[in-house]
């Protein structure tokens, strides 16, 4: 970390044990039923830019041995200085190395199929995906069946349009390998794990 | 910090011999989570993680703590099982560990509790919806014992080529007229990944089906936690003409009557005398508690 | 009417306050301090450092103390306390070819630049009891040797510069080794994290599993090439800094094999390499573990695989004590409800064969 990037550093958890333990569950109990919304508690200084929900989960999740990738328009920023600065993550320029990634906005992510899936061998070699979202609303939209998923859950993700739909579809059906999603909006957090199916 | 300095740090912070929440450090629970998130993500796939030595030996329940440390906070209330009850000594040390490191609510009722350890068994109390049980897993390959290479037993996995276990459930059948494996029946989860159920009995396989909680599999010593995540199908094998069947008692529960919960065989002379009484604990004394009250 | 057994917790409590008893043995014996542990059972103190993944003296000689003699048990206690502490950096790789030696043989040379120095060993004493031990009283002080200002390099590099033992080369893509410590071990496992998985070995596998080497499970023809033992100083590199500081030293036993080959249809016929490393002073260890690494290197080399000593998965899959000796003796907990299930169906295949009830 050079100097010049200390002076963009915030502080990052106040309580680093149990806001960890704390947004960790989050994100099990949101992967763990895919499609229902959680709260993510807010974290002591948002940064610019990204969802307090996202910074929170990147904060509790990332650490050395994690590999960072952020989309375009985080840059070198706040975000990279930050998450690099209270995790020790490693940045990487090319999202198909990455173990996490941050993506700005629907219309800066990827083709999913850009990312790790893992192998038949190892899918658990594979990316975990955070996408910030403008707007999440459970009970109408998509229509949500799978693991997790009693019976049906509904989850409204305008951002995400049908091509998105027909990605996720090719993930979902190259079980076990494939991505995981989190989309974060605001303080709110949504999963879609890889055996999520999705209908429009 | 200089090298020096760092070295002091680690001898004091050993000499005050002061543990973090939960026992495990930030680092490790980290390490431990992203390993549930990808479990829950691949229902029934072991995904393999480093295990930590914990304070109790290798098989004796190391998976399940590090999965319990890496879950609990401060909100939650831990239940510890072992064969289905609360006050075996193992259960008790575990309860006893966290209390001591996490400072945790402990609990005796199932329906109080938020995370259940349990060893060999799954409370017969329906469990429900926000619940996690975590179970802890000696031998978390269903295939070992026929094929003991993990690096077969792996292959075996991705293709979901499950023919050697068919087989050996065949022979059973050809040789005894039925499967001859009572606990650790294997189960196929979502379909797709063949799954030991930890040594729980077959019995208890059913409520392993479509559960509202959440359950999570630490095996510490061979390294692999797994997951299944709630309203998951849970399939345990069998064939069309020899379907999975599950243990059934003519005896009832001597102390509260149960006719339908699992029963542990207790000798109480040397001339052939003995009763039955229920596994779970919980569930025993609130049968009876709800008796007296009538 | 019958009661269930209860009290679990009190038969804890009980239990290890019988312990701490056993463990202080007669109170009219004086009670034995750390550093006597430290300082006269210090084999016992080193094996405990090797298989326990720590090097301290004073930390290995409490566990000792506190497991009553146990050395399993003292190990359990050593990794269980050193696998919290935060990883604050990455030593350089130890110089072993700069140790200070407290003794250095090779049994392939006769003479050699250092020289051969026999140190302390119990090789050459005769293993008669020594009852002149029953009542305290220092030993003579041994004769003090003059500093060995003689340069011993490494007997092996000595004949690879010849190229008729293979060169020490990272394999192609080797990359970061891996640390068996976070990492979880995956087959097939890189040289690396065979090594580490060997160096924390139970010493008496290893030693059974060298032993069937030589007796035909694999043999390897080992010679060995070089063992010494002494001091290596311990250098990190802070990152403000950006140059190495002797941030300590370490004991350590070094064994090189050297093993005949007779060539592959890619290699040459030269000698190839078994290594073993071990905390502290542990010749069996170290030399037991070369043995069994140079058996492990048979599909690298182009040997079949056909015995214990180099099948991968079964050797490091059982290494380890602290593994084996939990689920060896797991079976102490209770499994009555396994147990009232195969009951069951133990009693319905008699009824099915027709054997008259139990």
């Amino acid at each position: 970390m050079s100097a010049m990037a200390l002076d963009r550093i915030v502080p990052g958890f106040a309580d680093p044990v149990l806001d960890s333990q704390r947004a960790f569950r989050a994100a099990l109990s949101a992967l763990a039923q895919p499609g229902t919304i959680v709260a993510v508690a807010r974290p002591a200084a948002p940064l610019a830019g990204v969802a307090p929900a996202a910074q929170t989960l990147l904060l509790a999740l990332l650490d050395a041995d994690t590999r960072l990738w952020l989309s375009a328009s985080f840059g070198d920023g706040a975000a990279a200085a930050n998450l690099r600065f209270h995790t020790g993550c490693r940045l990487v320029a090319d999202c198909a190395e990455a173990d996490f990634a941050l993506v700005a906005s629907a219309a800066e992510l990827p083709p999913l199929a850009a990312f790790a899936w893992g192998t038949d061998l190892h899918p658990e070699r594979s990316a975990s995906v955070v996408v910030q979202v403008s707007a999440l609303a459970e009970g109408a939209g998509w229509r949500l069946a799978g693991p997790g998923v009693r019976g049906e859950r509904r989850i409204a993700v305008p951002d995400l349009d049908a091509g998105f739909l027909a990605q996720w579809d090719e993930n979902h059906r190259a079980f076990p390998r494939g991505v995981d999603l989190y989309l974060a909006c605001g303080e709110r957090l949504c999963a879609l794990a890889r055996t999520t199916r999705i209908e429009g | 910090m200089s090298a020096r300095a760092a070295l002091a740090a680690v001898r004091a912070a050993g000499e005050r011999a002061r543990y973090n929440f939960a026992y495990l450090d930030e680092r490790t629970k980290r390490m431990i989570r992203r390993a549930i998130l990808k479990a829950v993500a691949i229902p029934g796939y072991q995904v393999p993680f480093a295990a930590r030595e914990m304070p109790l030996p290798w098989g004796w329940g190391t998976g399940g703590m590090q999965v319990t440390a890496a879950v609990i906070g401060p909100q939650d209330v831990l239940k510890v099982i072992d064969q289905g009850a609360d006050d075996t000594v193992n259960a008790v040390n575990i309860r006893r560990f966290f209390e001591r490191t996490a400072g945790i609510a402990t609990t005796e009722r199932t329906a109080h509790a938020t995370v259940i350890q349990t060893r060999h068994r799954i409370p017969e109390t329906p469990l429900a919806e926000g619940q996690i049980v975590v179970f802890q897993v000696p031998v978390p390959e269903p295939m070992q014992r026929l094929e003991p290479r993990e690096s077969e037993t792996r292959r075996m996995h991705a293709l979901a080529d499950y023919g050697l276990m068919h087989v050996k459930l065949y022979e059973d059948i050809a040789r005894y007229g039925r499967i001859v494996t009572a606990y650790d029946y294997p189960v196929i989860v979502n379909g797709r990944y063949l799954m030991a159920p930890s040594p729980i009995p077959k019995f208890d396989n059913p409520k392993l089906h479509m559960s509202p909680a959440l359950m999570l599999f630490g095996a510490g010593r061979e390294k692999r936690i797994y997951a299944v995540p709630p309203y998951t199908r849970v399939e345990s094998l069998g064939f069309e003409d020899h379907p999975f069947e599950v243990q059934r008692w003519q005896a009832a529960c001597a102390l509260c009557g149960s006719r339908e919960s699992f029963l542990d065989e207790v000798v109480t002379d040397d001339r052939g005398g003995r009763l039955y009484v229920c596994s779970d604990t919980d569930w025993c004394a609130a049968r009876r508690a709800r008796a007296d009250a009538r | 009417m019958y009661v269930a057994v209860k009290g679990g917790e009190r038969a804890i409590e009980n239990s290890l306050a019988l312990l701490a008893e056993r463990r202080r043995g007669d109170p009219a014996v004086p009670e034995l301090s750390v550093a006597q542990v430290r300082e006269q059972l210090r084999l016992a103190v080193d094996r405990v450092m090797a298989e326990g993944s720590l090097y301290d003296p004073d930390l290995a000689a409490l566990a000792l103390k506190q497991a009553r003699g146990d050395t399993l048990e003292a190990i359990f206690l050593v990794r269980a306390f050193r696998t919290t502490l935060p990883r604050l950096g990455y030593s350089l790789p130890l110089e072993t070819a700069r140790m200070r030696l407290a003794r250095r043989i090779s049994a392939a040379f006769k003479d050699l630049p250092g020289g051969q120095l026999l140190g302390p060993t119990f090789d050459y004493s005769q293993r008669l009891l020594d009852f002149a031990l029953e009542a305290p009283e220092a030993p003579p002080p041994a004769p003090e040797a003059p500093a060995v200002a003689e340069a011993a390099p490494s007997v092996l590099e000595l004949l690879a510069a010849e190229g008729l033992v293979e060169a020490e080369a990272e394999p192609p893509g080797a990359g970061e080794p891996p640390d068996l410590t976070r990492e979880p071990l995956l087959f097939p496992a890189p040289r690396a994290a065979r090594l580490q998985n060997l160096a924390r070995a139970d010493e008496g596998f290893l030693l059974a599993l060298g032993y069937s080497t030589q007796r035909g499970y694999a043999h390897t023809h080992p010679f060995a090439g070089e063992l010494r033992y002494g001091t290596v100083d311990v250098e990190l590199v802070p990152e403000e800094l950006g140059f190495p500081v002797v941030v300590g030293e370490v004991e350590l036993t070094e064994c090189q094999m050297i093993n005949q080959f007779a060539g592959s249809g890619t290699r040459p016929p030269q000698f190839t390499r078994g290594y073993g490393l071990a905390f502290g002073h542990g010749e069996r260890k170290a030399m037991a573990m070369a043995l069994v690494d140079r058996a492990l290197r048979a599909p690298e080399l182009g040997e079949p695989v056909s015995a214990p000593a180099q099948m991968e998965e079964f050797v490091l899959a059982h290494s380890d004590a602290l593994e084996a000796a939990g689920f060896v003796q797991h079976l102490k907990l209770p499994h009555y409800v396994d147990f009232q299930a195969e009951l069951d169906l133990v009693r319905r295949l008699r009824a099915q064969a027709g054997e008259p009830p139990a």
